[in-house]
């Protein structure tokens, strides 16, 4: 509890975050497994489900803010990164499927079957075990940012060029896995996974263990980028999306570090898509579609900038927004989310977090 | 000698890997008393030559003032000795081991030499304190960064830097609520941070009141000695208030060194300066 007094007084509102996540992450299953269906309380499995969901979102929007609105670089492709994990998962719950596929083979997923391929190509081996699996979770999107950031910062790419750039990358990967001879089971993608680590995925202990997984996630996620935003690394980010001269010339070597920082978004946006995917059930190539890391850029743009916990919030409110809104009026929801967006950088450009900020408290607080 | 031992020599275990080894540039050498030699540089941008066969050597310790008409090339010349601009030829040492032209702008910045911009350009969304802190001498690899604390002496540091600027009052304020000459001052300060040998401070006192400029010579005046300082400036009052050696700058080449009074009598300089007018604004 002292680290919650503690970052109370010095941070109030990451306090309250990871506070609310503690709650929801104890709470959510309780009300959903603890009590009756009759239940006023009752909280039933699809909105478990839909809530971690949103939690993933939240996360990846978290490494948005990392990229965006720390080190001020305009992401348009972080979808990649959270496909990536979100695949990686996939090919563990694929290989866990076992011969209990459509087709019963012992090893190859039905897709492969399908295809007639004859064995196991050598890019899934490895991905019966759950470790490896996590462990590609990160180092995928680690790598392929890595490499990407290696080569635009290197040359100096900045601004513009770099985001249609990003958005280059999340669509040329989109490309490739529609072809079915990548692997990846093309336009269909994984799904049909049956359970993980050995629990099914379709009982209601799975969905809450994956829900409070999902919070935790956050939380932790949320401590660590912390950690680095209040470092002076954080500094330096903040500095070199400010004046990125000014730190080279003071001794910096700015592509440095905004590869090292650029890559930890990329692993944070891996696990929000590892942890999506068993809860969604399915992981097709429309996750790389550009306009989905647009989205996630405009969570962040209205949750507001370099706050941290201002991209959870915006995570959150959209996607409530939106599976209401799609739900209720579904040729206009997009017009929807355009509006939102032109408001909110027209008149708030700090976003919510902004609006929160201007609360006055009683107590003058550490809120950034 | 085992096998082992063979091995390790031949391979010492704290080298394994080159890139972990810090990479320390050769120290700075000043035996001969000349901390920056400048020979035969060329640049030219698109057939234009920005810079064209220059010399200058600036002697440890000196103040010395660069002077020149707007687009003489004075801000390109920074560029090349800070690693912003390669030369298309010519050569750039920092003392007698030290090659500029190859190293980075970081590298460069940690060798020793500290950059004011001609403008004002300081972290606006960070406190003063933070500002310095950035900048401060000791390690800059991310990992280091990441785990860096300020430590008691680091913070004696920067409240001595900041009285020698005289913001110790704003410390906790943010950068970007400073005044011009304010960021100017903390600029100064962010490159003193680094314990510089050598400062090139651009157009310090462009518009400054006459009060901050007063400041500013004193300020730039006690900074030169134990290390050199050059400055650019267009303010005829003001590099005579602090100069005791001024270049003359004209497209891209020397025109004329000496002291001011040689200068400023000098009839190249009164020619192309001043366009041929009688020298009375730079006797006043
Ligand atoms: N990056 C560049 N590309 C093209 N021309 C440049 C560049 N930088 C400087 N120049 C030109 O070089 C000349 C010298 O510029 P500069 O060094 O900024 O002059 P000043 O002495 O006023 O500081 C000017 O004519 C300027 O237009
Ligand atoms: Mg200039």
């Amino acid at each position: 509890m002292t680290i919650f007094t503690h970052l109370y007084k010095e941070d109030r509102a990451g306090g309250v975050l990871l506070g609310l996540l503690l709650a929801a992450g104890l709470l959510v299953p309780v009300l959903n497994l603890g009590l009756g269906e009759a239940h006023p309380l009752h909280l039933s499995t699809y909105t478990v489900t839909l809530l971690g969901k949103y939690l993933c979102y939240a996360l990846l929007a978290m490494a948005v803010d990392m990229a965006w609105g720390y080190l001020g670089i305009l992401t348009l492709g972080h979808g990649a990164f959270f496909a990536l994990g979100g695949y990686a998962m996939g090919m563990y719950l694929m290989r866990q499927i076992g011969s209990r596929g459509v087709y019963g083979h012992p090893l190859l997923p039905d897709f492969m079957v399908f295809l007639n391929w004859k064995e196991l190509p050598w890019f899934w081996h490895g991905f019966d075990g759950f470790i490896f699996a996590l462990l590609m979770v990160m180092a995928v999107p680690g790598l392929l940012a890595f490499l990407f950031g290696w080569f635009a910062f290197r040359s100096r790419v900045t601004g513009v060029y770099l985001s249609i750039m990003t958005q280059a990358l999340t669509y040329a990967l989109m490309l490739a896995f529609f072809r079915n001879d990548l692997g990846f089971g093309g336009n269909n993608g994984l799904t049909d996974f049956k359970e993980i680590l050995g629990f099914s995925l379709q009982a209601d202990g799975t969905r809450a263990g994956l829900f409070a997984a999902s919070a935790a996630a956050l939380a932790l996620g949320y401590l660590a980028c912390r950690f680095i935003t209040r470092s002076r690394l954080g500094k330096l980010c903040t500095a070199i999306r400010d004046q990125e001269d000014r730190a080279r010339f003071i001794g910096y070597r700015v592509e440095a570090a905004k590869l090292w920082v650029f890559v930890f978004s990329a692993v944070l946006a891996g696990i929000a898509g590892a942890l999506y995917v068993p809860q969604v059930g399915i992981i097709n190539p429309t996750e790389f579609a550009p306009l989905a890391s647009i989205e996630a850029v405009v969570w962040v743009a209205v949750g507001g900038r370099a706050t941290l916990y201002g991209a959870v919030l915006g995570a959150l409110i959209i996607n409530y927004a939106k599976s209401y809104l799609t739900a209720a009026f579904p040729d206009a929801w997009l017009f929807g989310l355009g509006a939102l967006f032109v408001l909110v950088t027209l008149f708030l450009p700090q976003g919510v977090a902004g609006l929160l900020q201007m609360v006055p408290f009683r107590k003058k607080g550490g809120t950034p | 000698m085992t096998t082992l031992e063979r091995f390790r020599n031949f391979w010492p275990r704290d080298r394994v890997f080159d890139f972990l080894v810090p990479q320390t540039p050769p120290d700075l050498d000043l035996t001969h008393g000349v901390i920056l030699y400048l020979e035969g540089i060329t640049v030219s941008f698109g057939g234009f030559k920005a810079i064209d066969d220059l010399n200058l050597y600036i002697e440890d310790g000196e103040l010395r003032c660069i002077i020149g008409p707007n687009g003489a090339g004075k801000s390109t010349l920074m560029d090349i000795i800070t690693g912003k601009t390669r030369p298309d030829a010519g050569s750039a040492w920092f003392g007698q081991q030290i090659n500029l032209l190859k190293m980075t702008e970081p590298e460069i910045a940690r060798a020793g030499i500290g950059r004011k911009f001609q403008k004002p350009t300081v972290f606006e969304n960070h406190t003063v304190q933070d500002n310095l802190e950035l900048a401060m001498a000791g390690p800059k690899a991310v990992w280091p960064t990441l785990t860096a604390r300020l430590n008691a002496a680091q913070r004696e540091r920067i409240e001595s830097v900041l009285e020698t600027v005289g913001l110790q009052a704003q410390i906790h304020r943010r950068a970007g609520a400073l005044s011009h000459g304010q960021k100017q001052w903390l600029e100064i300060g962010m490159l003193l941070m680094q314990n510089p040998k050598l400062l090139l401070v651009d157009e310090p006192v462009a518009g400054m009141t006459q009060q901050e400029s007063e400041r500013t010579a004193e300020l730039l005046v006690s900074l030169a000695g134990p290390r050199s300082v050059v400055v650019v400036e267009h303010d005829m009052e003001f590099v005579r208030s602090i100069a005791r050696k001024v270049t003359v700058l004209h497209q891209g080449r020397v025109l004329a060194e000496g002291s001011m009074d040689d200068v400023q009598h000098d009839p190249r300089v009164v020619e192309v300066y001043l366009g041929g007018e009688p020298c009375s604004t730079l006797k006043n």
